[in-house]
């Protein structure tokens, strides 16, 4: 399924997901560009590849749940449900203010939010409900939950961990945005939280990591994740805060910041630059020994395999898909972009 | 009623009418913080132990965990202490269940100081107060345990969350089996018109003890049990203290922002007599040996009630 084709018309959905947020914050207005763009290709492959929705109806029964537990990113967000049409792309330009609908953080008024997030570090939690609540019902979705590297540091968010392994969630999908960048700085500076990985198998969790802005990769976790049973499965995803606007690339500032026009304008040359790129990939023909629709090879071999208090109880995690372990994707760079 | 109650607990009238409610409808769940035996929802393991989760001792992630099942179609009921239902689990009741309005049902079990003996930890002075201030969220304070099975018959009928607040202690019977219960009810339980008297919880059964005294004295007092601290029936509160000579409210909580300035809040816009406030003066709890002595030390009596009575009417 993640063959070329489906990859190239993900990406170029995240880039249009950029091109609404961009709209969005717009100019001389505050807004969470960083925490937003930093997870573009992630958003674009579960709504748009990934999750059963339905366009016809936000609220389908049969429909897979996406939480947003980092809720300040949710322009990203927005933009991904007004390509789903949700809601008219008219909302843009009136977002966080009285005259429109669409609020600073997740609200259940919106169609197609499915919890009230931001208050940092009850996503999960909530997600565990979701997915407790689907098993009860023998219903076949799944949840999936976003959060960010800095959120890592509220307790919460560990109580939930603990609990998604004890009910052995496995309709359940964590994917940790590790943009590397909070409020006012580095995260490793801000609260350092090293061996994220081994944490997260310390809670008993399946791990899987990836580059969050290679939509190969991001297809293939999302894949993996939904085969392994017995216990949860976590997506660490490192991304780069501000990714695809090459003045906040890596910068704090745009953490929740505002864009002159001289910005605004360099914004829009960025995505045009990114736009070709993707262009131009496509348009390779298909590479050297295998065609390129193969699927996508990066996750980590270990990823498969449970560590901690899971690894002693007779959950077999499916070994997902097998990847042809060589095989590197044949895609370049979108536009390279001066680092922040 | 559908229980055929003989006790007086107020858990054990919860855990009972629990039941009751996930033999009724099967997205009825439960959840619990290590504290199952003490609020009772143990009872409802018993029964439906596919439906009930064991959350430990983790009140936080037992909250939005409510809120993710009641947004998928459940009707959660979590149930721990009340010093930690409303303290420790605050920003994730607010955030994750009062915002979007959810259908949770929050126990709050031990309430006030009625877990005596393991002191101002555990014991809840201020949850009336705190959770009465959510948005959206309605709190309820039942007098005894026929209160507590009629509430949790037509707690359903309650949109949005709900807090319950549960007594630890047995309590003397106030509530008239023969009635039945709506959301905002203002029980009638003595008629007076001298003073008017509106309490919830164990002070309901103290206030008819002060009437009983009074009418010894020549002063009627008319006794309400308000067990809806919100929303507060306002009309039927105005109503009830038209005429009265002095107003006394009787709570087993701080009266810094709880019930009495509930009571006050409706009345705000009347004409009136004075009003006392009988409860916690400002302050937290103690360890004590049983719960009259603590409800004694805190001057949460019969005789207290009566004293402010007379004040009021003088």
């Amino acid at each position: 399924m993640s063959d070329k084709s489906t990859i190239t018309s993900l990406k170029k959905t995240a880039l249009q997901l950029r091109r609404n947020l961009l709209e969005m914050i717009g100019i001389g207005k505050v807004g969470h560009l960083g925490g937003s763009s930093s997870l573009a290709e992630i958003v674009a492959a579960l709504y748009f590849h990934k999750m059963k929705v339905n366009r016809n109806d936000p609220k389908d029964g049969n429909r897979d749940r996406f939480l947003l537990s980092k809720g300040h990113a949710v322009l990203i967000q927005y933009a991904a449900l007004a390509e789903l049409g949700y809601f008219p792309k008219s909302e843009f330009a009136q977002v966080k203010t009285l005259a429109g609908a669409l609020q600073g953080h997740p609200d259940m008024k919106t169609p197609g939010i499915e919890a009230v997030t931001g208050s940092l570090g009850q996503g999960l939690s909530v997600g565990v409900g979701m997915a407790l609540a689907l098993r009860l019902d023998k219903k076949p979705n799944r949840v999936y939950v976003i959060m960010g590297d800095g959120e890592l540091s509220e307790g919460q968010l560990w109580e939930a961990a603990m609990s998604a392994w004890k009910f052995k969630v496995d309709n359940l999908t964590g994917i940790v945005d590790c943009n590397k960048l909070q409020a006012t700085g580095p995260t490793r500076e801000i609260f350092e939280i090293p061996d994220i990985e081994k944490k997260w198998k310390a809670f008993g969790w399946n791990v899987i990591k990836i580059n969050g802005h290679k939509m190969e990769e991001i297809v293939a976790a999302l894949d993996k994740a939904e085969k392994v049973r017995g216990v949860p499965t976590v997506i660490i995803a490192n991304t780069v805060k501000g990714k695809g606007f090459s003045f906040a690339e890596g910068k704090a500032a745009f953490h929740n910041g505002s864009l002159t026009e001289e910005q605004f304008k360099q914004a829009q040359a960025d995505l045009d630059a990114m736009a070709a790129a993707i262009e131009k990939e496509a348009a390779k023909k298909p590479a050297a020994k295998k065609p390129a629709d193969k699927k996508a090879v990066n996750a980590k071999p270990a990823a498969k395999k449970q560590a901690g208090p899971a690894a002693k109880k007779p959950v077999a995690a499916k070994p997902a898909i097998k990847k042809p372990s060589g095989a590197k994707p044949a895609v370049k760079k979108p536009a390279a972009k001066k680092k922040g | 009623m559908l229980i055929n109650l003989n006790t007086k607990s107020l858990r054990e009238a919860y855990g009972l009418s629990l039941v009751e409610l996930g033999k009724k409808d099967k997205n009825v769940v439960a959840l619990e913080a290590d504290l199952g035996n003490s609020t009772r929802s143990v009872l409802f393991k018993a029964e439906f132990p596919d439906r009930h989760f064991e959350m430990g001792i983790a009140e936080q992630n037992m909250a939005s965990t409510s809120a993710g099942l009641a947004l998928a179609g459940k009707i959660p009921f979590m149930s721990t202490f009340a010093v930690f239902a409303s303290g420790r689990a605050f920003d994730q009741l607010r955030n994750s269940i009062c915002i979007p309005k959810l259908k949770v049902r929050v126990c709050g079990s031990s309430a006030g100081l009625s877990d005596f003996g393991d002191g101002k930890t555990h014991q809840s002075v201020e949850d009336a107060a705190i959770m009465r201030a959510l948005p959206n969220m309605t709190v309820l304070a039942p007098a005894d345990a026929v209160e507590v099975v009629k509430m949790m018959e037509h707690i359903n009928e309650i949109d949005g969350p709900v807090y319950i607040r549960i007594n630890r202690n047995d309590l003397p019977a106030v509530t008239p089996e023969s009635e039945d219960w709506t959301p905002g009810k203002l029980w009638t339980l003595r008629d007076g018109n001298d003073a008017v008297v509106f309490a919830n919880g164990v002070m309901v059964s103290k206030a008819l003890e002060a009437a009983e005294t009074l009418s010894g004295e020549g002063i009627s007092v008319k006794v309400l049990n308000a067990s809806t601290i919100k929303p507060m029936n306002a009309s039927a509160v105005i109503e009830a203290a038209a005429g009265a000579k002095g107003i006394v409210t009787a709570e087993e909580g701080n009266i810094v922002g709880g019930f009495g300035s509930a009571i006050l809040e409706a009345l705000r816009t009347e004409s009136r007599g004075p009003v006392e406030f009988v409860g916690i003066q400002d302050s937290f709890g103690v360890s004590a040996k049983n719960y009259d002595e603590i409800l004694e030390k805190y001057g949460l009596t019969a005789a207290a009630i009566a004293q402010a009575v007379r004040k009021v009417v003088k």
